[in-house]
């Protein structure tokens, strides 16, 4: 299973890599969101401040959804998806892949997002253990639930429409616990932080062991 | 010998559609098959059923042994499938393509490589992405990566179209070739003049059901006039024989 997952993985980040749609397209749009937050909170520096982990947290679901939309799309065209599971690639395999290829997308644009923050909005990351430590879990189980969803979208007309409305609400709580546990890294309160990180942890584990599970029915009768 | 396939009464439902109305069909070890019949008819869905890739709605199928309907994962394995596309991701390469579904589907990576050289998916092509290619040109690489595949059973659908006559005669000779190393293949075709060259019995279908068989290759190109075939049928195409609408 970690083979099929890491076959799967390479195939998707070498189709980003020839694409070139995440570091041309979707990143630059992230950072673009940044800075227009920046542009609309300004005036008041304090608010700017306050919303920095929301900001950075809400910019980092939109890059989710069109990672997640992009894995998918490639598996819509006519008969990929045929071809996909005439191969002998277990549907846990197929899940982890997916999921590890669009967790490593989430990783480079919540570090260019973190550099952006720093620069634009003047944020202090001096708890970075807290910062990684939340970082980790919430991209997992964005990329974990991200995936799980997605293949729901896969046959329909209207995925790319669909699949933000089926995401983003599961994604609430990441968003929650994400926001709350980089406020307490950012304040100075670590330890304020840290059950919102190990409730990230639980939300990870819990849809990437649902996804491996469900992801062979899911993909039949989409 | 009990056949490689076996379809009893095979109802598939698509999107909501009636794509096989009770498909009788029965295919030999070792046979040539060419199903023929208008756009609609329910060629490819037969193919991708046969596959274990269309859910059986009502019948029996079995191909290779294998109840379709309750395990179609263990016929999947062993079957190799030419869609009309190819199947191929477009924005990788066709050298990217061969290496993901060799991995994918635990292929010899010197099968893949000489299924390539045979097919000419070698240097500049195999470095171009898929979506640059000519119809042609993919339908090339597709081949190869069946061919590496070596499955048990054939079922390709239109797979002529697009290729020009030194790959289609270079398909023939693959085809020939897997028939006599004792496997089964079924093609959905258009082409019977190319059909009929190979030596496949012909079966007809229309509307989602087996309307006519032929055992020889004549049928295809007979000028002898067919009787009617129901649902606007081409019935020039080829002719029912006598034994009914059992595909056998």
């Amino acid at each position: 299973m970690v083979a099929d997952a890491l076959t799967v993985a390479a195939k998707d980040l070498r189709l980003e890599w020839r694409t070139r749609v995440g570091l041309g397209q979707v990143l630059p749009f992230a950072v673009l969101v940044l800075v227009l937050f920046g542009f609309a909170l300004d005036p008041d520096r304090g608010v700017l401040d306050a919303a920095t982990p929301g900001l950075f947290w809400v910019t980092v679901l939109f890059v989710a959804v069109l990672a997640t939309q992009r894995a998918y799309a490639t598996e819509s065209a006519e008969g990929v998806r045929d071809a996909l599971r005439l191969t002998s690639l277990a549907p846990a395999g197929v899940f982890l892949g997916k999921a590890l290829a669009v967790a490593v997308q989430l990783v480079v644009a919540e570090l260019v997002l973190g550099v952006g923050v720093v620069v634009l909005y003047g944020a202090d990351p001096a708890g970075w253990a807290l910062l990684v430590g939340t970082a980790l879990p919430a991209t997992a189980g964005i990329a974990a639930a991200g995936s799980l969803y997605g293949v729901l979208a896969v046959g329909l007309r209207v995925r790319e429409t669909i699949v933000p409305l089926l995401v983003l609400p599961v994604l609430a709580p990441v968003l929650l616990a994400a926001t709350r546990a980089f406020e307490a890294a950012l304040d100075g309160t670590p330890a304020d932080g840290w059950p919102w990180a190990g409730l990230l942890t639980l939300f990870a584990v819990a849809y990437l062991v649902a996804g491996a599970g469900l992801y062979g029915v899911l993909l039949e009768e989409s | 010998m009990a056949p490689d396939i076996s379809l009893r009464q095979v109802v598939a439902v698509l999107g909501g559609f009636p794509a096989l109305a009770g498909v009788d069909l029965e295919v030999a070890p070792g046979e040539l098959v060419a199903l023929v019949g208008p756009n609609g008819a329910g060629k490819s869905t037969v193919l991708r059923l046969c596959a274990g890739l269309v859910t059986v709605a009502s019948g029996e199928a079995l191909v290779l042994g294998v109840d379709v309907a309750r395990a179609p994962r263990a016929v999947r394995s062993r079957v190799g499938l030419l869609g009309p596309s190819g199947g191929l991701y477009e924005d990788l390469t066709a050298a990217d393509n061969l290496r993901f579904f060799a991995r994918a589907s635990r292929l010899d990576p010197a099968a893949v490589a000489a299924a390539a050289a045979h097919f000419g998916v070698t240097g500049r092509l195999a470095g171009t992405r898929v979506g640059l290619l000519s119809t042609g040109q993919r339908r090339r690489v597709a081949l190869a990566a069946l061919v590496a595949r070596r499955p048990r059973l054939w079922l390709l659908d239109e797979p002529h179209a697009g290729l020009d006559a030194e790959g289609r005669d270079l398909l023939d000779d693959v085809l020939a070739g897997a028939v006599a190393a004792g496997a089964t293949v079924v093609v959905a075709s258009h082409d019977l003049d190319r059909t009929g060259a190979l030596g496949c019995r012909h079966v007809r279908l229309a509307g989602g059901a087996v309307v006519g068989a032929d055992t020889s290759s004549t049928a295809a190109t007979s000028d002898t006039p067919p009787p009617a075939a129901p649902h606007g049928v081409d019935a020039t195409a080829d002719r029912p024989s006598g034994g009914g609408a059992r595909g056998r």
